[in-house]
């Protein structure tokens, strides 16, 4: 081997070996290259995957803020209940998977083991119901019932349970305090959609699964406010969903309270009357149907006329909102919803429409001045007018000769009316109309608010329609084709009018305007409107967006944000012709078709007004509208196949009213009594920790009014109920709901109770007391 | 000096006092020993460790509960390998190429072992031997030696003794049988990653003994052919076509086939200029790598070393090859460039195939990346083929 020659290498050889170490040094700098791609060039991208790779978010839900009365009482708030979790991700660390841990707690809250591991194993193709279908990381509940003594159990022996939680959660609860449900007001929850998570996924507030969203009403319209935001923390995680560490956590923030215009005792009282109302108009004969009234749905609002703010609204048929609580089960599902419930879930005094009758004529009074006709007239009130042959009767009232459109008012005088709108849609060019139509009695009503929404901080308030030539066409557009279909010139009533409407429905005819004169014909507007409009005439004109929410209250209690009365507009009328109006109008309530329900009243003291409505819907019962109003507040009140405005709606809103200034029915006033005689301006106080003051409430205020009838005086009468006066004052958005949890599960030694039970008495008696000596 | 090399016998007597002496004297062995190849190699398996410990450390899994446990056994390996390679440098490759017979005769066997119930399978391949202790052995890295010494001695034989410049085609003929043996036994396995080493490693070796371009070329379009046709016969087991596809279609099925290069890609692109810093990085510390120690470890350099990280082992690699390939060409004797041409092929081939596994530029095949994956088999063979590097360099005339 030693004779090997240093220099006899092959030239094919070296060459090759050069290749080699060429073909070596490029691979490696590919790879460098590919690196210098990799993490220079798309590093942050990398990152950025990289970091979604092992974060998980774990979000804790925030209290819903509560929804409280004018004074501070809740009508929506939370219920404490006691929640036992369990986190995978302790258990999972376990040597059995927690398999021990889940069969003791399983013993302590008497469910079977299999039943609480069914509850913690997570859902895939495989697994049937029960099982957890919300992230792996989220504490995932075992019971939402247990007892104080079970959760004790569980907390004091930590070490025996790593990995659960016995801890109170918030669920709503709408408290009806003292009987006044608000149902449609304040709306209800219901469980977010898919949808609705994916789309809060990357914001700052996700949802959870678990989470309930405002469907409507006020729980709707404020839910941002309500909500607050739920707190997230990340954990680093790695493969296998192990926690490594903490990485941020923001802690949940509850929500706002909401305090509302609303006085619940106000409330309470509307519903009751409005609900007697209809009651006792169901015992009522029509005549012009032959059988009882149907009473089938109502509203009433009740309105601040300075400011526009809502002190009640009812609308009825009503419901129990708690029954959406945890989830609506089927069966109440259907019969809020189905086609026989009668809906009760819509708000009437927003979402319910209807020609207005007669309450409407404060609008063609106006119009009537602004085309330049004089208040006074005199105007014939002949019984009927007949415009070529058809004739339109006076409903209401019968000839009056020559009156003032004030005593038109007054009485109700449909003639005067008609006799005027038909005049000035002559001289807007009758069936030729001229090109610019003055069209007062219409441009009137848009300036009075109608056909659009008042503005209510309430969602899918409806518009009401004034059948103006536009609306005419619009609406002959649209329908003219099957109006022509089906219409036949001599058949029934209804092909009649459909080939009518074919021929010239796109025109405004005489008899259009002389219907729509008294709120007639194809004339809606909702309670809400009319409420607005009459408390503008309240207060010298103005017009004001309806508004329930009065301020929203940060949890501590620190930031209060008001919520302003809002106007829009004012009445299109002199302050001259509003006083003319204001005064025919306690005309009504005094010696018109009003006055006879409002017998006694101390109109001196609480000057009254009103306007009786009674509006006929073609194939059913007559619409009882009754619309009033004081210095202070506007009462609007429907009644859906009533009877008349004054029959079927008086009686209750002068309860209303007697309730409001303390009135007795025989007119004498009582300042002790009045609930609220004058708005309530000032919000309720907060305390230091942010909760919210509240009086107490009694259990029932529409029977406390209730006439001291012999035999009429329950039991429910005397004091307040102490569990009610145990609740006040009430915090409102804590969960301290433990003393009624208490009394519903009864008595028994349980350990850490006995001093919030002793407290509760202890209240008790000094409210008790103070109530003796105020 | 290459008489006392030549003065070892197969025999298997402890070699002479003048071994020792040759290699600690000072003015001699050490100061001509390679020392770019043996630092190179010593920092790559130093920087393993740390990187194998890193991931390694939390998975209670793997580590029986011991952080340690696989940086201390990467040590140990790193010095036996150590220990290995001064073995070879002791005895000299020309001895040892009288030892290829047995060699070879035992790698044979050991691959043919593997195939019997004593083997056992591993991520779909069924190439290791476990062992007492929890170590297993994995013959197939040893092939990889064996084949280059065997087909060097048998294409180097006539060239070096002066009969002919090239070795002619019986002789190519018989040391690619020899290569094909091994080769298809481990392809049995299947260990289709060590497979095309191998495959690489015949390349290099034909194209650095000066066999005529027909072979080479003829061999590339054989293995072409022969790559297609175990595709189209289905030989390949799903998990193997899966890797192709996932690596053809990066996007497919990232929970799925495309998991491992989608995480790893992750890993590395996550770790920027300078990295997250030894033993912070997410991906690695949250266990998102599968085969993280071994075969994909430049993904913890890429992650918390980043890219100065990545290309600093990129370039500990390229000094080997440089300096390799350098030895190559300075030996007088075939024999010599041929072994080192092999390794060179070998390393070169398995560190490009590795990391651009893990850069996605590759597909996935079970290789291990030479000094830095945690692995005995490997670290041994690797360090055995230093020390063959060494002893190729050292049995030249001082004067050269």
């Amino acid at each position: 081997m030693t004779n090997i020659p240093e220099t006899g290498r092959n030239p094919r050889v070296q060459i090759r070996l050069v290749v080699i170490q060429v073909l070596v040094i490029s691979l490696l700098g590919t790879l460098g290259g590919r690196l210098w791609y990799l993490q220079i060039r798309e590093g942050d991208q990398y990152a950025k995957e990289a970091s979604g790779n092992h974060v998980q978010q774990v979000v804790q839900p925030a209290v819903r803020g509560s929804i409280l009365d004018a004074r501070g009482v809740a009508l929506a708030d939370n219920e404490t209940r006691l929640v036992v979790s369990a986190s995978r991700t302790d258990l999972m660390k376990m040597k059995d998977d927690g398999k021990e841990v889940l069969s003791k707690l399983a013993a302590v809250l008497g469910m079977k083991p299999e039943e609480v591991e069914q509850k913690v194993r997570l859902c895939n193709a495989e697994t049937p119901q029960p099982c957890w279908n919300g992230s792996p990381y989220q504490p995932i509940p075992i019971t939402d019932e247990a007892t104080p003594k079970q959760a004790l159990q569980i907390r004091e022996r930590a070490e025996d349970f790593p990995g659960i939680t016995a801890e109170p959660q918030a669920l709503r609860r709408y408290t009806s305090p003292g009987k006044a449900n608000t149902a449609q007001v304040l709306g209800y929850l219901s469980p977010v959609t898919d949808e609705e998570i994916q789309k809060a996924q990357d914001t700052s507030s996700p949802y959870l699964r678990s989470d309930m969203v405002g469907r409507s009403g006020l729980e709707r319209q404020y839910d941002k406010q309500l909500r607050g935001k739920a707190g997230v923390t990340r954990y680093e995680v790695d493969k296998l969903g192990r926690v490594l560490g903490q990485a941020e956590a923001d802690p949940a923030q509850p929500g706002a309270n909401l305090v509302t215009s609303i006085d619940s005792r106000v409330q309470r009282i509307a519903e009751y009357e409005l609900n007697e109302a209809m009651k006792e108009a169901r015992k009522q004969h029509d005549r012009n149907t032959n059988r009882t009234y149907e009473a089938d749905s109502g509203a009433v609002v009740v309105m601040e006329a300075k400011t526009g703010r809502v002190v009640a609204m009812a609308s009825n048929p009503t419901y129990d909102p708690n029954a959406w609580v945890g989830g609506i089960s089927a069966k109440d599902y259907a019969a809020l919803t189905g086609k026989d419930s009668n809906y009760p879930l819509l708000n009437r005094a927003i979402q319910g429409q209807s020609a207005p009758g007669s309450i409407f004529k404060v609008i063609p009074t106006a119009a009537a001045i602004n085309a330049g006709y004089s208040f006074e007239g005199p105007y014939e009130c002949s019984s009927s007018y007949s415009i070529g042959g058809q004739v339109f009767k006076n409903f209401e009232s019968q000839s009056f000769g020559g009156i003032s459109l004030g005593r038109a008012l007054e009485v109700s005088c449909d003639t005067v009316f008609y006799r005027l709108s038909h005049e000035e849609w002559k001289r807007d060019g009758g069936n030729k109309p001229k090109k610019n139509a003055k069209d007062w009695f219409y441009k009137t009503s848009h300036q009075f608010g109608l056909g659009e929404e008042t503005g209510i901080d309430l969602p899918n308030e409806v518009t009401g329609r004034v059948p103006d030539r536009q609306w005419k066409k619009d609406y002959w557009t649209a329908n003219k084709d099957s109006w022509c279909k089906y219409g036949k010139k001599d058949g029934s009533y209804a092909e009649k009018i459909a080939y009518e409407n074919c021929l010239e429905g796109n025109r405004l005819r005489a008899g259009d305007s002389v219907n729509y004169s008294i709120g007639q014909g194809d004339t809606l507007v909702t309670p809400i409107q009319m409420a607005a409009i009459y408390g503008a005439l309240a207060n010298g004109g103005t017009l004001y967006h309806p508004t329930v929410g009065k301020a929203v209250i940060s949890p501590d209690g620190k930031a209060v944000e008001e919520i302003q009365p809002k106007a829009h507009g004012k009445l299109p009328m002199t302050k001259k012709t509003l006083a003319q109006i204001d005064e025919a109008l306690e005309g009504v309530a005094t010696r018109g078709t009003a006055a006879w329900r409002f017998g006694g009243w101390p109109q001196d003291e609480i000057p009254m007004h009103a306007k009786t409505g009674t509006a006929e819907v073609h194939g059913k019962q007559t619409t009882s509208w009754f619309a009033t109003y004081t210095k202070d507040y506007s009462i609007v009140m429907t009644i859906s196949q009533g009877g008349t405005g004054s029959g079927a709606s008086g009686p209750a809103v002068r309860n209303i009213y007697n309730a409001l200034y303390g009135v007795s029915p025989e007119g004498e006033i009582d300042k002790k009594k009045a609930l609220l005689p004058t708005p309530q301006k000032t919000l309720p106080a907060v305390r230091t920790d942010g909760t919210i003051k509240a009086p107490k409430i009694s259990k029932d205020p529409a029977k406390d009014r209730a006439t001291p009838s012999p035999g009429a005086t329950t039991p429910q009468d005397g004091p307040a109920d102490p569990q009610q006066t145990g609740t006040t004052p009430s915090p409102e958005n804590t969960n301290r709901d433990t003393r009624r949890r208490e009394r519903r599960r009864g008595g028994g030694p349980r350990p850490g109770g006995g001093r919030a039970r002793c407290n509760t008495h202890h209240r008790r008696t000094r409210t008790g007391t103070r109530r003796t000596t105020s | 000096m290459t008489g006392g090399v030549n003065s070892f016998q197969v025999s298997g007597y402890g070699p002479e006092r003048a071994g020792w002496t040759r290699v600690f004297a000072r003015d001699s062995l050490a100061r001509r020993m390679d020392w770019p190849i043996l630092l190179s190699a010593l920092v790559l398996s130093l920087l393993g460790s740390l990187l194998v410990y890193s991931a390694t450390r939390n998975r209670t899994e793997l580590n029986q509960g011991d952080p340690y446990y696989f940086l201390v056994r990467h040590w140990l390996n790193t010095g036996i390998g150590i220990a290995l390679m001064i073995g070879a440098i002791w005895l000299g490759h020309r001895a040892l190429r009288t030892a290829v017979p047995l060699l070879y005769g035992a790698s044979v066997f050991l691959i043919l072992l593997v195939l019997t119930p004593l083997g056992s399978t591993i991520n779909g391949a069924h190439s290791w031997i476990k062992l007492p202790g929890g170590f297993s052995l994995q013959p197939s890295e040893f092939v990889k030696i064996t084949i280059i010494l065997g087909m060097a001695m048998l294409l180097a034989a006539r060239v070096d003794a002066g009969d002919k410049p090239y070795p002619d085609h019986r002789t190519v003929l018989q040391a690619l049988g020899l290569a094909v043996v091994p080769m298809l036994i481990v392809m049995l396995m299947p260990d289709l990653g060590s497979v095309m080493v191998m495959v690489v490693i015949v390349l290099g070796v034909l194209l650095a003994s000066g066999a005529s371009n027909r072979w080479i070329f003829g061999l590339m379009s054989a293995g072409a052919i022969g790559a297609v046709t175990v595709w189209q016969i289905g030989v390949l087991d799903e998990y193997q076509i899966n890797r192709f596809a996932a690596f053809a279609n990066p996007e497919l099925d990232p929970a799925g086939v495309g998991y491992n290069t989608n995480q790893a890609r992750i890993a590395i692109g996550s770790g920027g200029l300078t990295g997250s810093g030894l033993f912070e990085g997410s991906q690695t510390t949250g266990q998102f790598v599968p085969e993280q120690q071994t075969d994909f470890v430049f993904t913890v350099a890429g992650e918390e070393l980043g890219f100065v990280g990545g290309a600093l082992i990129i370039a500990l690699l390229g000094i080997i090859l440089w300096r390799a390939c350098r030895i190559a060409r300075d030996t007088t004797d075939l024999y010599g460039t041929v072994v080192a041409a092999g390794i060179v092929a070998w390393f070169g081939f398995q560190a490009f195939e590795n990391i651009g596994m893990t850069l996605g530029i590759m597909p996935v095949t079970g290789l291990p990346l030479p000094f830095v994956s945690y692995g005995g088999s490997s670290m041994f063979a690797t360090w055995l083929a230093v020390g063959l590097l060494q002893s190729i360099k050292l049995q030249r005339p001082m004067s050269a």
